[in-house]
């Protein structure tokens, strides 16, 4: 009808950058967004935790101080597994779907797809754990000295270390199956040496030794001073950085993984 | 019907070929896909690359697109060596699977990609724009709140296709756009690519393996094996070979290429 130029047919698009923060957070919204077209997956990840905490809550109905120490280390175990588990399957679907290839072949940063991704499961990490924690503080009467928040922030920075090692791993994974038995190779032997079931100092020092460099021991321990300690210890403020520093490392690995061109 | 921008780009300077390739050569594996390909794709018109299945045409069009790792020689893109960053942007591709995603709606996808285009709050208006012509411009205006999981195989093959004009791109690259869809469609995507060229000056690259859709194109690209059969018009190429279609045209220099081969392993 018109011949006039319409505005889109002269504005050149934005270019490239590492990170873009409206992009970063069109990236974090539009994952979300698909999430929400799947209710079913977002009441999993919010209420297994819960339904977890609350049964082992009764498991060990006997001894209270073990439920103190194994559901404090739990919160922090929880979303590190769950957020492995969706991260690495999105992202994997991601990679089959020619939707990464087509978003790379745009001006988007590598970092823009890792940040979005990373803000959006966190997210949903917040909300996880706050539940998670909230149920087990004042429903469960978890005994702890700390304080919640101090609870919160290990929980989270679990969430974003479980979201960076999905997203490292599914570059790894060629199809759905392989990526969900990462689960076990990658996360079962950090669980086992975490020092949930038996102190890290009764191992063998071999295993002790591999404990030492598994950011899931890190995790576990800051929940056990906060469990313990009424403030901030040297060790706790150890522990987060350790685990902070885990989750950007693997993150940055996981931004490695992403390439324009591929064979 | 659409607010196209007016005619072809006019600038001062001729502007280089839209593709230029010199030499180009690609490796998979331990087999090399495409063999010293040399040929340019002129600006505003429609180029076909046909040939039949597995003879390369993808891994030309990724190597265009600069997502093709292992690409050696010269291979020009609007100027720019293929993969320039500058490029990404003016550069619209569809892979031959639909990839959009799922479990967002039609317009829900198109405002995600847009955003990437055309980033930040101040382009808001921009964006809004462009998806909604984009949505009209395949034909999906009555399906924009539709899941595309739940849609139609060439329905989705066409959000995929919207996705790429949003950015109204320089060049568009479409890797068997039509394939599985009826008579209708596709008759009225050609007519879309034709608009498309003459109206916003857009070039475009198209395969296909369907040798009837060749008739369609301003010039073609004829490949086998990795390799370049012919880069001529239609026109040309029948009156070469004195063929009365494309298709027959292409049977006649496949046999004189194999003759050809048969012949240097004789004398060799």
């Amino acid at each position: 009808m018109s011949t006039s130029t319409s505005p889109t047919a002269g504005a050149p698009a934005a270019p490239t950058r590492a990170l873009n923060l409206s992009r970063t957070l069109a990236t974090a919204g539009r994952v979300l967004r698909q999430l929400r077209h799947d209710p079913r997956t977002i009441a999993l990840m919010l209420l297994v935790p819960c339904l977890m905490l609350f049964l082992l809550r009764y498991v060990f109905d006997g001894s209270p101080r073990t439920f103190d120490s194994i559901g404090a280390s739990l919160l922090g175990i929880f979303p590190l597994i769950t957020m492995f588990l969706v991260t690495s399957i999105a992202t994997l679907r991601e990679r089959t779907s020619g939707t990464l290839e087509r978003l790379l072949a745009m001006p988007l940063g590598k970092g823009d797809v890792i940040a979005g991704y990373a803000l959006a499961f966190g997210t949903l990490a917040i909300v996880q754990s706050a539940l998670a924690t909230g149920l087990a503080l004042w429903f469960l009467d978890l005994d702890v000295t700390g304080s919640a928040w101090l609870l919160l922030l290990v929980a989270l920075l679990d969430a974003l270390l479980g979201t960076a090692l999905g997203l490292f791993v599914s570059a790894f994974a060629a199809s759905e199956f392989q990526a969900v038995q990462f689960m076990p190779a990658v996360i079962f032997p950090q669980l086992l040496l975490c020092g949930l079931f038996t102190p890290r100092d009764n191992m063998h020092p071999v295993l002790e030794a591999i404990s030492d460099v598994l950011p899931m021991s890190y995790a576990v321990d800051g929940m056990n001073e906060v469990l313990r300690h009424t403030d901030m210890t040297a060790t706790f403020v150890r522990d987060v950085l350790i685990v902070a520093g885990c989750a950007l490392l693997v993150l940055g690995l996981g931004a490695a993984t992403l390439r324009r061109r591929t064979a | 019907m659409m607010n196209y921008s007016s005619g072809p780009l006019h600038r001062p300077e001729p502007d280089p070929p839209a593709v230029r390739a010199q030499d180009l050569t690609v490796v998979r594996g331990s087999r090399a896909v495409l063999r010293n390909l040399g040929f340019t794709v002129p600006r505003g018109q429609i180029t076909g690359l046909l040939g039949p299945s597995g003879c390369g045409k993808s891994t030309l069009m990724r190597s265009i697109v600069g997502t093709q790792a292992k690409v050696t020689g010269t291979l020009d893109v609007l100027g720019r060596p293929a993969g320039h960053p500058s490029l990404r942007a003016r550069i619209g591709y569809v892979t031959q699977a639909p990839s959009v995603y799922d479990d967002l709606t039609v317009r829900q996808n198109l405002e995600y990609f847009a955003a990437i285009l055309h980033p930040g709050r101040a382009a808001a208006g921009l964006r809004r724009e462009s998806v909604t012509r984009a949505i009209a411009d395949v034909d999906l205006t009555s399906h924009a709140d539709a899941l595309a999981g739940n849609l139609s195989g060439g329905q989705r093959s066409r959000v995929s296709l919207a996705v790429a004009l949003l950015g109204t791109p320089e060049l568009l690259v479409l890797d068997e756009p039509t394939v599985g869809l009826d008579p209708v469609l596709r008759r009225d995507l050609w007519q879309l690519f034709h608009d498309i060229a003459a109206e916003r000056g857009t070039t475009l690259l198209v395969s296909s393996h369907v040798m009837d859709e060749a008739e369609r194109c301003h010039r073609l690209l004829l490949m086998r094996a990795g390799e370049l059969l012919a880069d001529d018009t239609p026109d040309a190429l029948r009156d070469r070979t004195g063929a009365d279609t494309v298709e027959a045209a292409f049977l006649h220099l496949v046999d004189a290429a194999i003759a050809a081969g048969r012949t240097e392993e004789t004398t060799s």
